[in-house]
């Protein structure tokens, strides 16, 4: 028994100092992106290479930022399209997700089963009459491409929601539709409040998607003006400043920075809200 | 159909309003006018004219669309498998519940938080030949292993080499494993524990308990992870964009003999640079049915192997 417990507590620990040496390499590029981006230029270009400074250079930030142009515009840019699809994405797939759960009508798990497949259609492959339709209606060079779409519920979305509506008991809306309760104000006034941490989850992964998005912002934004965050860092390393890794390191930390900070925030809730991403089946 | 069912077939028709609006606008006429756009020779500028199937019969002798093709193959035979056991592997350490898990599954995930650009930025540097963290973290073993066998391994500058540029790619992709890493984890913590109390009492080791009840009571998770995988794995285009274009200029799309030159980004560059939409269109859509032949074809091979607790 006891050369059991033994060997047991060895592979516990062999595991631990596993994770831990995994731990260290997940973590390397996050050390090396920052390290790199408070050394002076030539330093990053030093052999053998050195995990800290000689001197710390703070002000590569603020001439990273001088170097992407409008840094503060872009940033503006990016937080105002969260902002807007945000809200877009909560409404729409909260109001699509009651009707696929909360409501029984005829056909509807047929018509949720459609919406599950839409979600298996690649982007690139609609990505030119979405262009063309877009340019129809005039919005190429405008945020309207990169917001509207938003506020058609996504699938993915409209899935979460109603997973996690499905698991509020049914006489809950009974009770209220006895007593007289319109359809409208049990979702604003029953439900929602009840799904606030299933929306919270949707509310952060559109968030990180809008800000990490890139392939949006380059079809559709033509002026400098208009760039997003994700553009105006691709933009400034393909326009020469692709060599300098000091700002390009420091760049790169800016942008990946408010996006950990909200992961840290919410950090429970999102773990949880990916988890149940794979709870499909 | 009752008064009572017409009623509310309204009311669900009105919640899903939205949704419906959004299906016929953005998914379904995507698809048919990209039927009807591959057709056509179209640059958006001037309406689209019928060619017919002349747009296909040019993908055929398209030597860069057969190369693109079996990049994007190559990778994702690569990506899909090593991300499948690396994570499955970081699963399994993390369902130890041993201290500071809750850190380790923080840090593992942090990676697939960073936006693609920033991703391909920082992987051009962790790649670079003569400065980069991988080649310096690998050179004393290289030394090793040339001094101890006699071999003659450089470590390679590996976005300006055609095999390692995609290998790196591989190697940044893999970075982000963190997402199926948590819902593997989910799905390992469902794992019912009297399972594996009852091999116990069997004499099962660790690998007998992974091999027969762990894996087949997760078979589903492994399933939805890969089909997530595959999707994906096909349909890169960030990564590689930037990485090519960052300081190669426009003319070093796709890299080194063109290797990180994939569907996704041969479509874009049909589309968007030569304006050639009709062709963009033609290539999205075997990019489309491969996708979902390689779906249908998983699904069919886990028919049998894939396990439902409640069937």
């Amino acid at each position: 028994m006891s050369v059991a417990r033994r060997n047991r507590r060895l592979r516990r620990a062999a595991v631990w100092l596993g994770l831990c040496l995994c731990a260290l390499l997940f973590l390397a590029p996050f050390a090396w992106m920052v390290s790199t981006s408070l050394k002076p230029l030539d330093e990053t270009m030093l052999l053998p290479m050195k995990w800290f400074p000689g001197k710390i250079q703070w002000h590569n930030y603020t001439e990273a930022i001088e170097a992407m142009g409008d840094f503060w515009l872009y940033a503006w840019n990016t937080f105002y399209l969260c902002v807007i699809t945000v809200a877009g994405t909560l409404l729409s797939s909260a109001l699509a997700a009651y009707g696929f759960s909360r409501i029984e009508w005829r056909g509807r798990d047929k018509v949720f089963l459609l919406a599950l497949a839409t979600m298996m259609i690649p982007f690139p492959v609609i990505m030119v009459p979405h262009y063309s339709l877009f340019k129809a209606l005039g919005w190429i060079g405008t945020f309207k491409p990169l917001w509207v779409p938003a506020f058609f519920a996504g699938a993915f979305n409209v899935f979460l929601l109603r997973q996690f509506f499905m698991t509020i008991p049914k006489d809950l809306s009974e009770a209220a539709r006895i007593d007289g309760c319109s359809e409208i104000r049990i979702f604003w006034q029953i439900i929602l409040p009840l799904a606030k941490p299933a929306l919270l989850v949707v509310g952060l992964f559109q968030f990180m998607y809008t800000w990490n998005d890139f392939l949006g912002p380059l079809i559709y934004l033509t002026d400098n003006k208009d760039f997003t965050l994700a553009l105006g860092l691709q933009e400034y390393q393909s326009q020469g400043g692709g060599t300098e890794w000091h700002y390009l390191m420091a760049a790169s930390t800016l942008v990946i920075l408010p996006v950990l900070a909200l992961f840290f925030a919410t950090q429970r809730y999102f773990i949880e809200g990916v988890a149940t991403t794979g709870a499909k089946n | 159909m009752t008064a009572m069912e017409g009623k509310r077939l309204r009311i669900g028709l009105l919640f899903i309003g939205p949704w419906i609006f959004g299906f016929l606008l953005l998914s379904v006429y995507p698809v048919v006018a990209s039927l009807y756009f591959s057709l056509c020779d179209y640059s958006v500028l001037s309406r689209p004219v019928f060619i017919g199937w002349q747009n296909y019969g040019d993908l055929v002798f398209d030597e860069l669309f057969w190369k693109s093709l079996y990049n994007t193959i190559v990778y994702a035979s690569l990506l899909i498998p090593l991300g499948f056991l690396v994570s499955f592997a970081l699963a399994l350490m993390l369902n130890f519940d041993l201290r500071g898990k809750g850190v380790f599954r923080a840090v593992i995930f942090l990676p697939s938080l960073v936006p693609m650009v920033c991703l391909a930025v920082i992987w051009r540097w962790m790649l670079n030949g003569e400065f980069g963290l991988v080649n310096t973290l690998i050179s004393p073993l290289a030394t090793f292993l040339n001094a101890w066998i006699g071999t003659d391994f450089q470590p390679p500058s590996w976005l300006q080499e055609a095999v390692y540029a995609k290998l790196g790619l591989v190697l940044a992709s893999l970075w982000c494993v963190g997402n199926a890493v948590v819902i593997y984890l989910a799905g390992l913590q469902d794992v019912p524990r009297h399972l594996y109390e009852a091999a116990e009492i069997d004499g099962a080791n660790f690998w007998h308990k992974t091999r027969h009840i762990t894996i087949p009571v997760v078979s589903p998770v492994i399933y939805f992870n890969s089909i997530m995988a595959l999707i994906g794995a096909f349909q890169v285009f960030a990564v590689p964009y930037v990485m090519m274009r960052g300081g190669n200029g426009p003319d070093g799309i796709g890299g080194p003999d063109r290797s990180l030159l994939f569907i996704s980004t041969y479509i874009y560059q049909n589309a968007f640079d030569y304006w050639n939409m009709g062709y963009a269109c033609a290539i999205g859509l075997i990019l489309f049915l491969v996708i979902l032949g390689l779906t249908l074809l998983a699904t069919k091979i886990s028919a049998n192997r894939v396990y439902y607790a409640g069937s």
